[in-house]
């Protein structure tokens, strides 16, 4: 059985896991989760549709922050497990800590708080 | 697949063979813990409410003193009262008798003070405690057993790797023809059109939408968001960012299964596979109202850790945040970190977590129940008269 979310996550070996390492976990996410503490400016692989690519963050991530795949306009679906979890603040550099600061939740059908 | 358990008279099935000493209102509380004190087997039921409770929460306080006496892990039962409060013991002991279980009451207005009362109260758990030790262990069908599951203190590892190991172990139950409950509605905000798509009718999905839309308006109702409080600042912390996210993490603890159907806090399942139950995402409200609804073992996934723990029902704390889990060995019962590390595999934590689950239901002590954890609170919803 695979990880419910990802089906590269128990893979043994891969580019994507490890200390200094981040994990995407469905295609459609536009941030990614480091798994242990990222430095600025580091290199870090992800997998991204079958494909490692490197990004480079911008700030230092703390282990379990998530930092942006891609640019991510202002107002923008912030995307994680291919869902919506908020919208963003702020434009997102690609490689930007995405966080409190400029995400905020959706409630349904109101304004963002 | 069989699990070591106490068979009770109305049939069901127990993962442990406590007495229970229930006050049925605050002022009774002080006897209920001076007739356990001491009394090893015997465990009292820290309740403060009972009285200045009307409608649906004197409901639901009467449902959860029930539940937590019905329950199959409970052997006996003592009642205290004091005599004048609104919930009497009679009223909590005739819902309880149907289960075959010794039940006995005790008034402190009736029998004459606190002294006298935990005198007697003392001799009747001793007696109920000699006979409970008389019942053995014998192999009961996992899919007896109704598994609670819970994440408290949540970061980043609970959504990646805890709960998704804990949905396979939810699988796994279901497989058995067991039942889960997934609960903790603030918790499903952002993730409940998921869950509806996987209820077993339209009717089943659209109770799940109106349980989050219930919790959404009885904030805007009391001039706060659910957001407010939700991620928590240790949340925040541990990398989660909105609620949307805590939730969406959340609901992997509950597999893949149909969601059968939606019960009110407290209630027990009336139909076995995934059940959905409305409670609060305070974590000792909800532990306490899965309990009250018959669940005899729970699973609580934490990545800040959480000592969380229940007076009559195991928990079992699991963590894939491997700082937390050596931080806090006293609480933490398993390590599933080594997903996170690519060294196992959500399914292979997952059946790890199923197989502790039929130890610790055939009697292997959890963190919790060593360090005598016995939280317990009642969700309520209206002011006290």
């Amino acid at each position: 059985m695979t990880h419910p979310l990802n089906p590269c996550i128990h893979q043994k070996g891969g580019a994507m896991r490890g200390k200094g390492s981040a994990i995407v976990i469905d295609e459609k996410d536009n941030v990614a989760t480091a798994l242990g503490p990222l430095k600025a400016g580091a290199e870090v692989s992800v997998e991204i549709r079958g494909k490692v690519e490197k990004r480079k963050v911008l700030s230092d991530i703390p282990m379990g922050h998530k930092f942006a795949l891609k640019d991510i306009e202002k107002g923008a679906a912030v995307i994680k497990y291919g869902q919506p979890i908020g919208r963003s603040t702020v434009k997102i550099a690609r490689g930007a800590h995405v966080h409190v600061h400029n995400v905020v939740s959706q409630p349904r059908g109101g304004e963002a708080r | 697949m069989n699990f070591e358990g106490y068979r009770r008279p109305d049939g069901k099935a127990g993962t442990r063979n406590h007495v229970l000493v229930i006050p049925s209102v605050g002022c009774s509380q002080g006897c209920a813990q001076a007739v356990a004190q001491g009394m090893k087997g015997v465990i009292y039921l820290p309740n403060i409410f009972g009285c200045g409770q009307i409608g649906q929460d004197r409901d639901v306080v009467k449902r959860t003193l029930v539940g937590f006496g019905t329950n199959p892990n409970v052997a006996a039962v003592l009642i205290i009262g004091n005599g004048c409060e609104q919930l009497t013991t009679e009223e909590i002991a005739k819902e309880i008798a149907p289960t075959g279980k010794r039940v006995e009451s005790l008034v402190i207005q009736d029998v004459g003070g606190t002294k006298k009362t935990v005198a007697l109260g003392k001799r009747m758990v001793r007696e109920m405690v000699h006979d409970a030790a008389k019942l053995g262990r014998e192999p009961i069908s996992v899919g007896e057993l109704i598994l609670g599951t819970e994440c408290g203190g949540s970061d980043y590892s609970s959504g990646l790797a805890s709960n998704p190991a804990v949905g396979v172990a939810s699988d796994m139950l279901v497989g058995e023809g067991g039942t889960v409950i997934l609960s903790e509605t603030a918790e499903i905000v952002g993730a409940e059109q998921l869950l509806a798509k996987r209820a077993r009718t339209p009717r089943v999905g659209k109770q799940i939408l109106k349980a989050v839309e219930w919790w959404e308006k009885a904030a805007i109702a009391g001039g706060q968001n659910l957001r407010d409080g939700n991620p928590a600042p240790g949340n925040i912390a541990g990398g989660i960012t909105t609620l949307e996210e805590k939730s969406l993490g959340c609901i992997y603890k509950a597999g893949t299964s149909t969601i059968e159907e939606v019960i009110t806090y407290g209630s027990c399942p009336t139909r076995k596979g995934l059940v959905y139950m409305d409670t609060p995402a305070h974590d000792i409200e909800q532990l306490t109202g899965m309990v009250a609804g018959g669940s005899q073992i729970v699973v609580f996934t934490t990545g800040r850790g959480s000592p969380a723990g229940s007076p009559i029902a195991p928990v079992i704390k699991i963590t894939a945040n491997r700082g937390t889990f050596l931080h806090m060995r006293d609480n933490m019962d398993m390590d599933v970190s080594k997903i996170l590390e690519g060294k196992a595999s959500v399914s292979q934590a997952g059946k790890r977590i199923f197989e502790e689950i039929v130890k610790v239901a055939s009697g292997r002590l959890t963190k919790a129940e060593k360090c005598l954890q016995r939280d317990f609170a009642i969700f309520k919803v209206n002011p006290d008269i």
